[in-house]
């Protein structure tokens, strides 16, 4: 058996699948995932999936009928790999043959070594994940949140919900100040202060203390918080190690081309976070952009190039082009974004304060990058329109 | 005709689906999507691909 093997069942993996058929490859298809599910949406495991009520099935992804005949591996992640051989190597230790590979297995929490117990450490990724965690977010639990990004954040506005005691620790100077900068993420600072969270920002933890499980955890100012989980936020890594010994760079996630081809490969293509490549509509150097709509972007494109090589017609090398987008719920607050806030050197509030509804425009050298609204949705395709015009 | 129906327990009002397909979808004044529910077999793509984005995963098509 050779064919097409996708290597992660997430929505990256999933549009691949879909477009190779919709480009009319017919021949098999292997999607291999990690986990034991069918692909799922994750943004809900940090919010109504973690208030409760929301089971993983709820989360499947509609499959459209053109990917029925595709074969799935699940529960089973890839080990290793020889990419001159043409081949895959399982945990479980199916070993699978390849005419081209698809790499969409994207991103897995960070997690630093700091001393103490391990036990009431937990992340959130995986559907499993927000299980564990729900199951300790109970009125009055103290919850200690590591990081003060979309996660973290987002994990803290649904504690609160369910009544927790919310204490945010992170090294940032504001929340989610990447992205939106230091304004508008003292403006979200501050809406999760007038609902009961706690920050400790410019701080790190130096231990956590308890006997067979965290009890509490010491920061480097001295400062002793007691927690009855902890959840770690504090950023992701690439999952490429069985890619390891093929002689790519496996740095920052891969370096792929317009097409989504690997760099040094003819037949790989790569999708999702993990893939970093270059954007017609804005400047500079290859990125990866870890937002929920690009391994459907990046996605739509492998599955036309792979659709093209395997059928023996040119690959089209147009510029890669797309607008990634970001949303975040907290509390009843959303904030939305177009573009690449995160390169800006000038941020310009345009309309209302970062207290309220508001929005603001991102620029850098070469003009506008993007645009963040809090609660103004509706006011933001204008500036949709301008950025695409970019490109 | 493709029959659509936006799940709005699910439907945040992102507002990503109108620009996949804006004859379809739309936000009304006070930033809620409002769209039609019966569209031709013509505009399966777009529909198709609106769905395909919504942060949610609320829109269904029949």
């Amino acid at each position: 058996m050779a064919g097409v093997v996708i290597i992660g069942a997430g929505l990256g993996g999933l549009r691949v699948a879909e477009t190779l058929r919709a480009s009319g490859y017919a021949g098999e298809v292997t999607i291999v995932g990690d986990e034991i599910h069918l692909p799922y949406n994750r943004p809900p495991l940090s919010k109504e999936a973690l208030a409760g009520g929301v089971e993983v099935a709820d989360l499947e992804f509609r499959r459209k009928a053109h990917v029925d005949d595709v074969t799935w591996k699940l529960g089973s992640p890839a080990v290793t790999s020889s990419l001159k051989e043409g081949t895959v190597t399982l945990a479980d230790g199916t070993v699978l043959q390849f005419d081209a590979l698809a790499v969409a297995a994207g991103i897995r929490p960070r997690r630093l070594p700091i001393p103490g117990p391990q036990a009431g450490r937990v992340v959130l990724r995986t559907a499993e994940d927000a299980r564990e965690l729900r199951a300790a977010l109970l009125p009055g639990a103290k919850v200690l949140i590591m990081g003060a990004g979309f996660i973290g954040c987002e994990v803290a506005a649904t504690a609160r919900k369910v009544d927790c005691e919310v204490n945010i620790v992170a090294l940032d100077a504001e929340p989610m100040i990447r992205p939106l900068g230091a304004e508008l993420g003292a403006g979200m600072r501050r809406r999760h202060e007038a609902n009961g969270v706690n920050f400790h920002l410019g701080r790190t933890i130096t231990s956590f203390n308890g006997t067979d499980r965290v009890e509490s955890a010491t920061l480097d100012d001295g400062t002793v918080l007691a927690a009855d989980i902890v959840v770690e936020a504090v950023g992701s890594m690439a999952n490429v190690e069985w890619l390891d010994g093929n002689g790519l760079d496996l740095g920052d996630g891969l370096s792929v081309d317009d097409a989504m081809i690997v760099e040094g490969t003819t037949n790989v293509v790569a999708v999702g976070d993990i893939a970093r490549h270059h954007n017609a509509l804005f400047s500079g150097p290859k990125r990866r952009i870890e937002h929920w709509n690009m391994p459907t972007e990046t996605g739509k494109r492998a599955g036309q190039t792979l659709a093209a090589l395997l059928a023996g017609a040119e690959v089209s090398q147009a510029p890669f082009s797309a607008m990634p987008s970001f949303w975040s719920d907290q509390y009843s607050h959303k904030i939305q974004s177009f573009g690449m806030p995160g390169n800006a050197t000038r941020i310009e509030i345009v309309s209302g304060t970062p207290d309220e509804a508001c929005i603001a425009e991102y620029f850098d050298e070469s003009g506008l990058v993007g645009v963040i609204g809090i609660d103004k949705t509706s006011e933001l395709a204008p500036y949709r329109k301008l950025l695409m015009e970019r490109g | 005709m493709i029959k659509v129906t936006i799940d709005m327990d699910k439907c945040q009002h992102y507002g990503q689906c109108c620009f996949e397909a804006p004859d379809v979808f739309s936000l009304d004044d006070a930033g809620h999507i409002v769209y039609v529910a019966e569209v031709a077999d013509d505009r399966r793509d777009d529909v198709e691909s609106a769905a395909d984005v919504c942060p949610m995963q609320a829109i269904e098509i029949s």
